[in-house]
């Protein structure tokens, strides 16, 4: 038997290499968006897919999000397996239409008929330094949008993993890309690329006992190292990195909370009339009697997003979720 | 070399990247809507044609009033109706073979019925138990596009991925002048344009988006003259003569099969009837310009031609009044009988497989069917 070194491995590494295996493994899957061909995307994820597949396979399309993601539907409507890529976040707007009123709806409208195996990647969230428009956290505009799938990962091997189970999907599917962990590294072999993991289930990153931070995609790493900062105040933090937003893993989150019985949610997006909301609502209607303490949410400012001289202060960091996790009312316990 | 024998051999030159311009030339449409009927070019058509265009116009002007009615009666929620422009609607329908696909809006429902699809499943929509009723690859029909322009893009990307799989197939995508004014009309030309997709967009001229009158949403000398911004061909064609839309959208269909790339056609025509059975026309325009319109009549047009030449007599006048009766009767009698629906579909369909979110709604409404069963039943 032979084995095969693990090498450290970034997270743009293991989305090509998704983008890859999945064309290579499937003819009818299609790269379309702007610079995805020749220069190989701006953050370089379609890096070699033209030279390799050709032109057809990966193409660079004109300057206009609504008309890749609406060719796209023409392309899936066909049989194809189209996997778009928005360049940036905001400059995913003007495809809106063609996402609300077609892509999510299509399989609904046909009853079935016409289901769109389609997925749209998004790199989102800020944290580089990113000028206007090029940092927002924008997952609850798909959320709010029934017949999408949301999916967002925050580690290497979930990255591969969870784009090869997207573009197998036969549903549409929103991919959202942590731009900021891009360049995130992990032990992680492209030789042996871990199995597809199904999209719906949250995973526990971190068990502790004192109370669960839920979290996903960006702010993954920031609770991580929140949790190891709070054992100096005595508490052992759960961390459950959702994964997918829709469809959402209530049987993970309620079972670590009810262990826990205090929950915190962290993500970039503002607070109101965010993810959290929703997610808090969740928790307390499910687990409202286990709960020792009012779920809290540590959010983005409700703000357009900031400058990125400034972006630090919106942004959820340590010190906010450890201030957070403070007012769990721990007074009951002493 | 000095300077100034530098200057003296200077010769000015273009920008280094520029290329020259295509010659927009043979894209640009005629100076007027091509005509058939009452033309000389009449003598070349096909008298089988005519005589079947004849027939399907006459069917389609019933449909209309069929449907028309029917929101009277309750039986449809509302209906955009396409009288005066059944030309259009029956030639889009008549151009395209088997394996093509036709891509209308809400207006077009026409069209997909004289493209083969039952009547009754193309009026779900309309009628309000099902968006779209049909399966849209029994007849290669997409689903009746709401928002406007929207379909463009779907058709051409359809024609696209047909062209990278070797099929040898056309898609024609059907708009109003409203739509033309929206950016994925902007969009799906440019794509289609650059990718040469087979595709047909035929843009029905009505003069009005709802009741905003063309010079109100455009200012381009016609909106096939947008064609050439793309680098396509723009068509101008009579739009009430189905002879003339017919050729013209034959063309398109047979130079996308080629390989020829998109073509766009604006077919000036008119909306006889308001934008719905929920609009008031009188509101926006007069009963002159509607009475004028009614002189250019897409029936009148063509029946005249075909007696004229002694293709159609009163026996065969007879025959298609009494086919689009036939249409008309068992439309209204099936659309009179009230239609199936279970409620437990509304979960059936959002993703291949519900998410537990929506299981648990499915029994909260099954449980809230269950107790309103129980409770008609306890009524005396």
């Amino acid at each position: 038997m032979t084995t095969v070194a693990v090498k450290p491995a970034t997270m743009a590494q293991a989305l090509t290499r998704a983008l890859r295996d999945a064309m290579t493994d499937d003819p009818s899957v299609h790269v379309m968006g702007e610079d995805v061909g020749t220069l190989g995307g701006v953050f370089r994820i379609t890096d070699g897919l033209a030279a390799e597949f050709g032109e057809d396979r990966c193409t660079d399309t004109p300057l206009a999000e609504a008309g890749i993601l609406g060719t796209a539907v023409g392309m899936a409507m066909y049989g194809l397996r189209p996997v778009v890529e928005m360049q940036f976040d905001a400059f995913a707007y003007p495809a809106f239409e063609q996402l609300v009123s077609h892509v999510a709806k299509m399989r609904n409208r046909t009853r079935g008929k016409m289901p769109l195996p389609l997925t749209i990647r998004i790199p989102y969230g800020g944290g580089i330094g990113g000028v206007e428009h090029h940092s927002d956290a924008s997952e609850a505009y798909y959320m709010a949008t029934p017949g999408l799938h949301v999916v967002t990962p925050a580690t290497v091997a979930d990255a591969y993993g969870l784009l090869r189970a997207s573009i197998a999907s036969d549903d549409p599917v929103v991919f959202l890309e942590p731009k900021r962990l891009y360049w995130s590294k992990d032990a992680w072999s492209p030789e042996q690329p871990t199995a597809v993991e199904p999209i719906g289930r949250a995973v526990v990153r971190r068990s502790g006992r004192s109370a669960t931070l839920i979290t996903y995609g960006p702010s993954l790493p920031v609770c991580m190292e929140a949790a190891e900062a709070a054992k100096a105040e005595g508490w052992d933090l759960e961390v459950v990195d959702l994964r997918s937003l829709v469809p959402f893993d209530d049987e993970t989150v309620c079972a670590s909370v009810r262990r826990t019985g205090r929950a915190v949610v962290v993500h970039e997006s503002g607070g109101f009339g965010g993810p959290g909301g929703e997610i808090a609502a969740r928790i307390t209607e499910r687990c409202f009697h286990h709960l020792e303490a009012p779920v809290l949410r540590v959010a983005g400012f409700d703000l357009p997003y900031p400058p990125p001289m400034l972006e630090r202060h919106h942004l959820p960091g340590v010190d906010r979720i450890l201030d957070a996790v403070g007012r769990l009312q721990w007074e009951a316990e002493s | 070399m000095t300077v100034m024998e530098q200057r003296g051999a200077y010769r000015p030159t273009p920008p280094p990247a520029w290329q020259p311009r295509t010659d927009p030339a043979p894209l640009l449409p005629d100076a007027e809507p091509y005509r058939v009927l009452g033309t000389e070019a009449a003598a070349k058509a096909d008298p089988e044609l005519l005589r079947r265009l004849y027939a399907e116009l006459v069917k389609g002007r019933r449909y209309n009033a069929q449907a028309t009615a029917l929101t009277k009666q309750g039986r449809l929620a509302v209906y955009p109706s396409s009288t005066g422009q059944e030309a259009c609607e029956v030639a889009a329908a008549l151009v395209l073979e088997e394996r093509d696909w036709l891509f209308p809006s809400y207006r077009d429902t026409l069209a997909v019925v004289a493209r083969g699809v039952d009547p009754v499943e193309a009026l779900t929509l309309l009628r309000g138990d099902w968006h779209t009723g049909y399966d849209p690859y029994e007849h290669r029909v997409a689903p009746l596009s709401t928002p406007l322009a929207t379909q463009l893009p779907h058709a051409v990307g359809l024609a696209h991925a047909a062209r990278l799989k070797g099929d040898d197939v056309v898609a024609l995508a059907m708009v109003g002048d409203g739509g033309t004014s929206e950016g994925d009309f902007h969009e799906a030309l440019n794509f289609a344009a650059v990718w040469q997709a087979p595709v047909v967009f035929l843009v029905q001229n009505n003069g009005f988006a709802i009741s905003v009158p063309l010079a109100k949403q455009t200012a381009a000398p016609s909106l096939a003259h947008k064609a050439v911004g793309y680098g396509m061909p723009g068509r101008l064609v009579d739009g009430n003569d189905a002879a003339a839309v017919h050729e013209v959208l034959a063309d398109a269909v047979r130079r996308a099969r080629a390989g020829g790339g998109p073509t766009l056609v604006e077919a000036i025509t008119y909306r006889v009837d308001a934008h719905t059975n929920a609009d008031d026309a009188t509101r926006y325009r007069g009963d002159a310009e509607v009475e004028a319109w009614r002189e250019h009549d897409p029936i009148a047009l063509l029946e005249r031609e075909l007696t004229g030449r002694g293709l159609l007599d009163e026996a065969g006048a007879e025959t298609a009044r009494q086919d689009a009766e036939t249409l008309a009767a068992d439309l209204r009698a099936r659309m009179n009988q009230d239609a199936e629906l279970d409620p437990m579909d509304l979960f059936t369909h959002v993703y291949a497989e519900p998410t537990p979110q929506l299981l648990e709604q499915r029994e909260q409404l099954r449980a809230e069917l269950a107790a309103e069963a129980e409770s008609e039943g306890a009524r005396p």
